[in-house]
């Protein structure tokens, strides 16, 4: 089928049309994307309008010309995970199928508010990850060498180092968990995580994919071994092929296909400073001290919490956690102390048993699945979009995302990057 | 230093017999104990104090609390400077110091004012549209993008002061002291319930503080008088807690409130700076007040434009005038309030423009009475001044817009009110539903979740009167479901002007620009019609790209006519939008509070063993495993960390080493089916393991990837004592009681931890057997009595002991294991009695140097969670036909079968002074090829061994066990070292000096 | 803060005990004779459901007994207690 036109209509955004529209007090700036009405089927229905489904959609139109996509989200799209996360970009992992996957990703960062026009404010600050132990310097140590041979920069630093790359970090050999040295990734870094979802969303429409808000999906309708629609709050939709990307409802989406998933979703919670001038200019990582903070461009710190260790869907988490990552921070940071928590919020995250994702296709003809990322998900997602596109258009995986299949969990053929997070699974 | 201008001979709450000084941008300023910065500066006549966030316009004092979006100022200098501190909150001190904030290089002459000249070019979201172009210019426009965001500075220094943590239970929680919470308060204390107080503010009263000696009165007396009966009446019931000063800033799941109590408003004390308590309450009763909110028109944000309510606070409670001529803006009655109170007080009254056709409530009669100029049906157009207002425009309301001659009125005040949102934040958090009131434009609590009700202003209660009654039943309530009866409080008489209805205006209606509606982040009318004009339509959407609501005010005086403007502008109902999520806490919470005293020493347990001074004292580097402290090595004079360990791994193979172990997990496992259970729990057999004797047991997870070793030792038929490694003492335990009580209830068998009441203490070499008999005379040692891994009970150095014959070094070993505060006394014994033979204590390096000259694997070190026992080598310890046992069914999964899986082998360098990195990634060839390149392998343990005189190391390598001899290479940063793969074992490869 | 009522020491903050996930997930009897699907649906599929959740605590930091929970995972309300071996309450005692 024929490509849908690029809408010529769309606005490009540049200072210089920026200024054109100064002049005429910015009443002509089109809306970013439409508000279709659902049309009664599409060739792709996508489930979730977060950074991923939208992504998936804008490359499913783009680089595999799908006409005919729809993205539904429940809500208001990018309210979920990927308006919710601490922004942080990264691919130094270890596995290889790990360190292959994000660094495709963050290949696709660089670059994606060119081809996006939308600035996502892609800040390659570098990411540093603290040991603390001598087991920690070992893990550090078989890590950065693994992002090497793997073509991710991955460098090491020794507690010297650290103190002259950051001076904020107190490194000094009496606290209670010393800094014993640091890996540093320099390409990574943040983003604004919003800007993310509205820049892939404003792409995908202008190639004609109808993003669909505040649509419930409350059924998969099969047909024998196949899929053939869904059932929404605004209708039955039909389709050729459905995927599911719906971070937080994995399991919910997947059991009215009937198939279960190795999946639990916890809270995971996260809190911003007030707005200060800039002083941190990294991101900073620790599982030891389970602390990770970087300070965005509103000038405010961003300091991500570890998840509740109950299954929930409620968005919110105990206080408990809220103490143990400020508490780290300020361990590590001592100056941070005068600082105040300006907000905290939670979202719902996905967590596999080996913390690696599912992109794959299901055991149902036509039903593709995008999720189990825990708490990883918002550093993916333009690759994450990318190959969950290859997967639905040529019916299966990339060889990148060929490793994170549902199978591998009877196999054993896990893919386990618990050491990769920060954060307390 | 000038006098205060602006300070009313008398009245005020503050003590003019504490006068004080302050300095505010380098300038000296005098004002009163009991004044907050900005009423010392409003009364030195200072109210250019800011400016704004985005187009830096000149901003100054607006409000009189918490909900301050402008008035916001660095305090203190060095090390405990505080950014982004509310003048309106922030208590007067004797030589408080204050500043402006981000204003470059002054408040007065600022760089940051020329933004307010690009303001077309710099609307809500612009950066999302530019910055783009070249790419590689994107990290230079962020350095002044972040530059120019951020308000205040953070401090250079750690922070100097401490904080608290308290926690408590009580009955009943009354959040906020004004009338209805003193009510409350009144009735649930009168019940014997314990109840906790608390209010934001210094002092109690709440709204009743600004009260300015008028027509109200409770009961026969003014105001001022009911809340001092109150608080007498609170002081003298014993399970009353009264807490001032103290923010009730979260509400969590079950009644959980945190609380922030603030304990250096007379400046820095040396003590406790702040305290954050943790409340668990059976009852909530919440009388949090409401907030004035203010009118959106064109240029509304002019230093001197401020709430009505605070007007009057600012001359009733400080003080204060505000203004020499001041126009009143008001959509309702409580601003007249405010106009007859300047009024009396000397301000010169210029109007009172009300937004309502109909004005007929008893508070404009009064104001007319008092001969205050009222214009009905009417709105401020726009507003003049630069730095400070000094004139607004006036024009009447026509259909949708304005119409007829439009009016200057000369000021230099303006003091507006667009209602009264009720404080519904914690209902709001507790999960409570909101319910929107469309004639007042208020969100009111709706349907509680939690054990929680509302009560007064926060509930929408429309007079004083009701909030007394609400307060009362509300308290007497909370009381008696605690199981508190009491009869019902009966509320004072209020005589109080009646209220006229209010009228909602969410905007006034002309088409001009920088009507604020979010103040501190700069945003307009126009930013909220552009976000909808752009397809940004949800209330989430326009947030998020506007930023409205979410400065450090998170938004108390902008996020309702927010989102009526927007409703406005859709044409929608407000309900039918949705309300944004209340998020904790009220008001920002300083990270130090949260922290507590658990930073610095108190971050984490330290855990030491009972010998942990000797190593100490003998000099010992230790290292952190876990919370544990462990010896690493002891260097003599002088040596490098090498010298020592390879000086102690000599002496434990040539003569004696002691080690102290007793930091490994210990586990008594007790029952008639104990020997059943470790069956099921470790890979081998267990039921042929004679008393008196130990084993080696290796532990799967249920994965089948090994998780856990140790030995462990049968004591008596039914008794046996498991060990661990360091690390995983308390995660197997909780492992052996997860198994035993939710899968094999029926198995009857007990668990203990005892790993902190036994010591142990290692000894091996050959040496060792002579050492140990000097101290324990009376125990047979030799080989044939106490063979390897057996076990005899006996005395040593005067001690009941346990001596085990074990070896983790492949050297003859004794682990001596003692009641812990025994240890020390048997440890000097034994380094008495080795003293002929050159005891060498030895720590945690050695000890791996020893163990990986064996092959020993340790578990965290050579596996990774994703190791099974075949990929070890240990397929010898692996029963597959006794039965099942934990992780057995997933050794024959299809990944875990394969080939080409990592196992465990051994590497010598080519070069035997080269030691290895641990972590290094090994792969096929010298010369690096292109990447990403296939890794072979990677080292998992690496030393120098002095015993063997060369380097030797262990590595995980995909089909070792079938390559060794190849040769593969280290790839490090700058160079390949190569390495020859080997059997796993170094030393004494049969294991003979085991059994001497 | 969630207050997990123990059925031993009675409502406890959640700080003090350990969630040990979905309960009543059969151990299978005779594991040599399934296949590593159905193996692999008892170690890692879980029902993760949005609503009623029956799932095991710990009582960790007190009595270390473990006991089943029936919770309502979107509003994080707990409907029931009950022991370990007990099957779950008859219907939705909500």
């Amino acid at each position: 089928m024929a490509p849908r036109r690029y809408n010529q209509a769309v606005q490009k955004y540049s200072i210089f049309s920026l200024a054109r529209n100064a002049l005429t007090g910015h009443r002509n700036w089109r809306a970013a994307w439409r508000s279709p009405e659902p049309r009664p089927a599409y060739d792709v229905v996508i489930i979730g309008g977060g950074g991923h489904g939208l992504a998936t959609a804008y490359y499913l139109a783009s680089v595999h010309g799908v006409a005919n996509i729809a993205v539904l989200e429940k809500g208001w799209l990018g309210g979920g995970n990927t308006g919710r996360n601490t922004t942080i970009i990264r691919s130094n992992y270890l596995w290889d199928e790990s360190a292959a996957l994000y660094d495709h990703a963050l290949k696709l960062w660089e670059g994606l508010s060119q081809e996006l026009n939308y600035n996502v404010m892609f800040s390659q600050r570098g990411v540093l990850n603290l040991a603390h132990s001598e087991s920690d310097l070992r893990e550090l140590s078989r890590r950065v060498n693994a992002n090497r041979l793997n073509g991710v920069d991955s460098e090491f630093l020794d507690a010297a180092q650290v103190a002259e790359y950051c001076p904020l970090i107190d490194c000094s050999p009496d606290r209670r968990y010393p800094v014993l040295g640091a890996s540093l990734q320099r390409r990574g870094g943040v983003a604004r995580h919003d800007a993310v979802a509205w820049g892939y969303a404003r792409a995908a429409d202008a190639r004609g994919v109808d993003i669909i808000q505040n649509c419930t999906v409350t059924g998969i309708l099969r047909d024998g071994g196949r899929v053939t629609g869904v059932e929404t709050s605004r209708g039955v939709i039909k389709a050729k092929k459905i995927a599911i990307s719906a971070a937080g409802h994995s399991s919910v989406i997947a059991a009215m296909a009937g198939i279960r998933l190795p999946i639990e979703s916890h809270p995971l919670q996260a809190l911003v400073s007030e707005p200060v001038k800039p002083v941190l200019d990294t991101v900073i990582m620790s599982n030891a001290v389970h602390a990770y903070i970087s300070q965005s461009d509103k000038g405010e710190m961003v300091i991500g919490a570890g998840i509740d260790p109950y299954v929930s869907y409620s968005q919110r988490g105990g206080y408990d956690r809220i103490e143990q990552a400020v508490r780290a921070v300020v361990e590590l940071i001592p100056s941070f102390s005068r600082l105040r928590m300006m907000r905290h919020w939670g979202g719902i995250v996905d967590i596999c048993p080996d913390a690696s994702p599912i992109i794959a296709k299901l055991p149902l003809e036509g039903l593709y699945f995008n999720g189990g990322w825990g708490t990883g998900g918002f550093k993916a997602t333009p690759g994450a979009g990318h190959l969950f596109a290859h997967t639905i258009a040529r019916d299966q995986p990339h060889w990148l995302n060929a490793p994170f299949t549902l199978e591998r969990f009877s196999s054993g053929a896990l893919i386990d990057e618990h050491g990769a997070a920060a954060v307390a699974h | 230093m000038r006098r205060q201008r602006f300070r009313l001979d008398t009245g005020g709450k503050i003590d003019r017999t504490r006068p004080l000084v302050f300095t505010f941008n380098g300038r000296r300023y005098g004002g009163y104990a009991g004044d907050t910065l900005a009423s010392a500066l409003l009364a030195n006549g200072v109210h250019f104090i800011a400016r704004g966030f985005k187009y830096h316009r000149p901003r100054g004092i607006m409000t009189a609390g918490v909900e301050e979006p402008n008035a916001l100022v660095q305090h203190g200098v060095g090390a405990r400077t505080d950014p982004n501190s509310r003048a309106t909150t922030l208590a007067l001190y004797e030589g408080l110091c204050a500043a402006s904030q981000n204003c470059w290089p002054g408040l007065h002459f600022d760089i940051g004012a020329l933004n307010g000249r690009l303001a077309a070019l710099i609307p809500a979201g612009f950066y999302y549209k530019t910055f783009m172009r070249p790419a590689r210019l994107w990290r230079v426009y962020e350095h002044f993008i972040r530059k120019a965001a951020g308000l205040g500075r953070a401090p250079g220094a750690p922070d100097p002061d401490r904080y608290a943590h308290r926690h408590a239970h009580c009955d009943v929680l009354v959040v906020g002291a004004g009338p209805a919470g003193l009510a409350a308060a009144l009735a649930a204390g009168a019940s014997g319930a314990r109840v906790i107080v608390v209010d934001e503010q210094g002092e109690f009263g709440g709204a009743l503080l600004n009260d300015g000696g008028g027509p109200v009165a409770i009961g026969d007396g003014p105001p001022a008088a009911f809340v001092a009966a109150a608080l007498e009446a609170l002081r003298g019931m014993a399970e009353v807690t009264l807490l001032p000063r103290c923010t009730a800033f979260g509400y969590y799941a079950d009644n959980f409130v945190t609380l922030l109590e603030r304990l250096d408003e007379d400046g820095p004390t040396g003590g406790n700076r702040q305290r954050l308590w943790q409340i668990r309450a059976r009852q909530v009763v919440l009388a949090t007040g409401a907030l004035e909110r203010p009118l959106v028109f064109p240029d509304n944000d002019r230093p001197g434009i401020m709430l009505a309510g605070a007007a009057q606070s600012y001359v009733n409670r400080y003080g204060v005038q505000p203004g020499a001529r001041c126009v009143v803006f008001t959509n309702n009655d409580s601003a007249y309030a405010a106009a007859l109170d300047m009024n009396r007080a000397g301000t010169a009254i210029e109007a009172i423009v009300d937004t309502r056709i109909e004005v007929e409530g008893e508070w404009p009669r009064l104001a007319r009475e008092a001969g205050l100029p009222v214009f009905q049906g009417s709105v401020i157009v726009g507003t003049a001044g630069r730095r400070r207002v000094r004139a607004v425009t006036v024009q009447r309301l026509a259909g949708d817009g304005v119409a007829g001659s439009a009016r200057r009125l000369i000021c230099d005040c303006v003091a507006m009110s667009g209602g009264w949102n009720p404080s519904v934040h914690l209902f709001s958090q507790s999960r409570g539903a909101l319910e929107f009131q469309a004639e007042a434009g208020i969100f009111v609590p709706g349907q509680a979740v939690q054990a929680v009700r509302a009560a007064g202003a926060c509930n929408g209660a429309p007079s004083l009167a009701d909030c007394l009654a609400e307060g009362g039943a509300a308290g007497h309530a909370a009381a008696s479901d605690c199981g508190f009866a009491a009869t019902a409080p009966t509320s004072p008489a209020v005589r109080e002007p009646g209220h006229g209805a209010p009228a909602t205006l969410w905007r006034v209606p002309v088409d001009r620009p920088r009507a604020f509606v979010d103040f501190q982040n700069d945003v307009t009318t126009q930013d909220l019609d552009l976000a909808l004009r752009e397809g940004y339509r949800s209330v989430e959407h326009v947030k998020r790209y506007t930023t409205t609501g979410m400065g450090t005010d998170q938004g108390k005086t902008a996020n309702v006519n927010a989102l009526a403007n927007i409703a406005q502008t859709l044409g929608v109902e407000i309900p039918s939008l949705g309300v944004t999520t209340f998020r904790p806490p009220y008001t920002p919470v300083t990270f130090g509070a949260i922290a507590g005293r658990h930073v610095a020493d108190q971050y984490d347990p330290v855990r030491q063993t009972p010998l942990h001074g000797w190593h100490e004292d003998r000099g010992a580097v230790f290292e952190d495993v876990g919370q544990w402290k462990r010896a690493r090595y002891y260097p003599l004079d002088g040596e490098t960390m090498r010298q020592a360990v390879d000086r102690e791994g000599l002496a434990a193979r040539s003569s004696v080493g002691i080690l102290d172990y007793s930091t490994l997990g210990k586990i008594e496992i007790c029952g008639p089916d104990a020997a059943r259970f470790l069956n099921r729990v470790y890979t081998n057999g267990w039921t042929k393991l004679a008393v008196d004797r130990c084993r080696y047991g290796l532990m799967l997870g249920d994965d089948g990837m090994a998780m856990d070793d140790g030995v462990t030792l049968r004591l008596a038929e039914d008794r046996y004592l498991m060990t661990t490694t360091t690390g995983n003492a308390a995660r197997v335990l909780n492992w052996l009681e997860e198994w035993l009580q939710t899968e094999w209830p029926e198995l009857a068998v007990y668990c203990t931890s005892v790993t902190e009441q036994y010591a142990t203490i290692s000894l091996c070499g050959p040496k060792a057997r002579a050492v140990l008999a000097i101290a324990a005379p009376d125990l047979a040692l030799d080989a044939a009595t106490l063979p390897h891994m057996a076990l005899a009970e006996g005395v040593v150095a005067g001690v009941a002991a346990r001596i085990l014959r074990v070896s983790f070094t492949g050297e003859v070993g004794f682990e001596i294991s003692v009641a812990a505060d025994s240890a020390l006394g048997v440890w000097r014994a034994l380094m008495d009695a080795g003293a002929a033979h050159d005891i060498t204590p030895y720590g945690t390096e050695a000890m791996h140097v020893l163990r990986a000259e064996k092959g020993y694997a340790i578990v965290g070190q050579e596996t990774d969670g994703t190791m099974t026992p075949g990929d070890l080598g240990m397929d010898w310890i692996v029963n597959m036909t006794k039965g099942d046992f934990i992780g057995r069914r997933s050794l024959t999964r299809a990944d875990t079968e394969r080939s080409g899986r990592k196992q465990l082998v051994g590497l010598l360098t080519e070069d035997p002074d080269t030691v290895l990195a641990e972590g290094a990634q090994l792969v096929a060839s010298a010369e690096p090829g292109p990447l990403p390149a296939a890794m072979s392998g990677h080292v998992t343990s690496s030393y120098h061994s002095a015993n063997l005189g060369r380097s030797i190391a262990l590595a995980m390598v995909r089909n070792g066990r079938a390559r060794i001899g190849e040769t593969l290479f280290a790839a490090m940063a700058d160079r390949t070292i190569a390495a020859v793969i080997t059997e796993p074992v170094f030393f004494d490869p049969k294991g003979e000096r085991l059994h001497g | 803060m969630l207050c997990i009522p123990c059925p031993w020491c009675g409502a406890r903050d959640v700080a003090e005990f350990h969630c040990g996930g979905e309960a009543h997930i059969a151990r299978p009897a005779d594991a040599d004779r399934i296949g590593d699907e159905i193996w692999a649906e008892y170690l890692f599929m879980r029902a993760n459901p949005k609503g009623l959740h029956h799932e095991r605590w710990q009582h960790r930091q007190g009595c270390r007994r473990w006991f089943h929970v029936a919770r309502d995972t979107q509003s994080d309300r707990i409907l029931a207690v009950y022991r370990i071996g007990d099957a779950p309450p008859e219907g939705d005692p909500s």
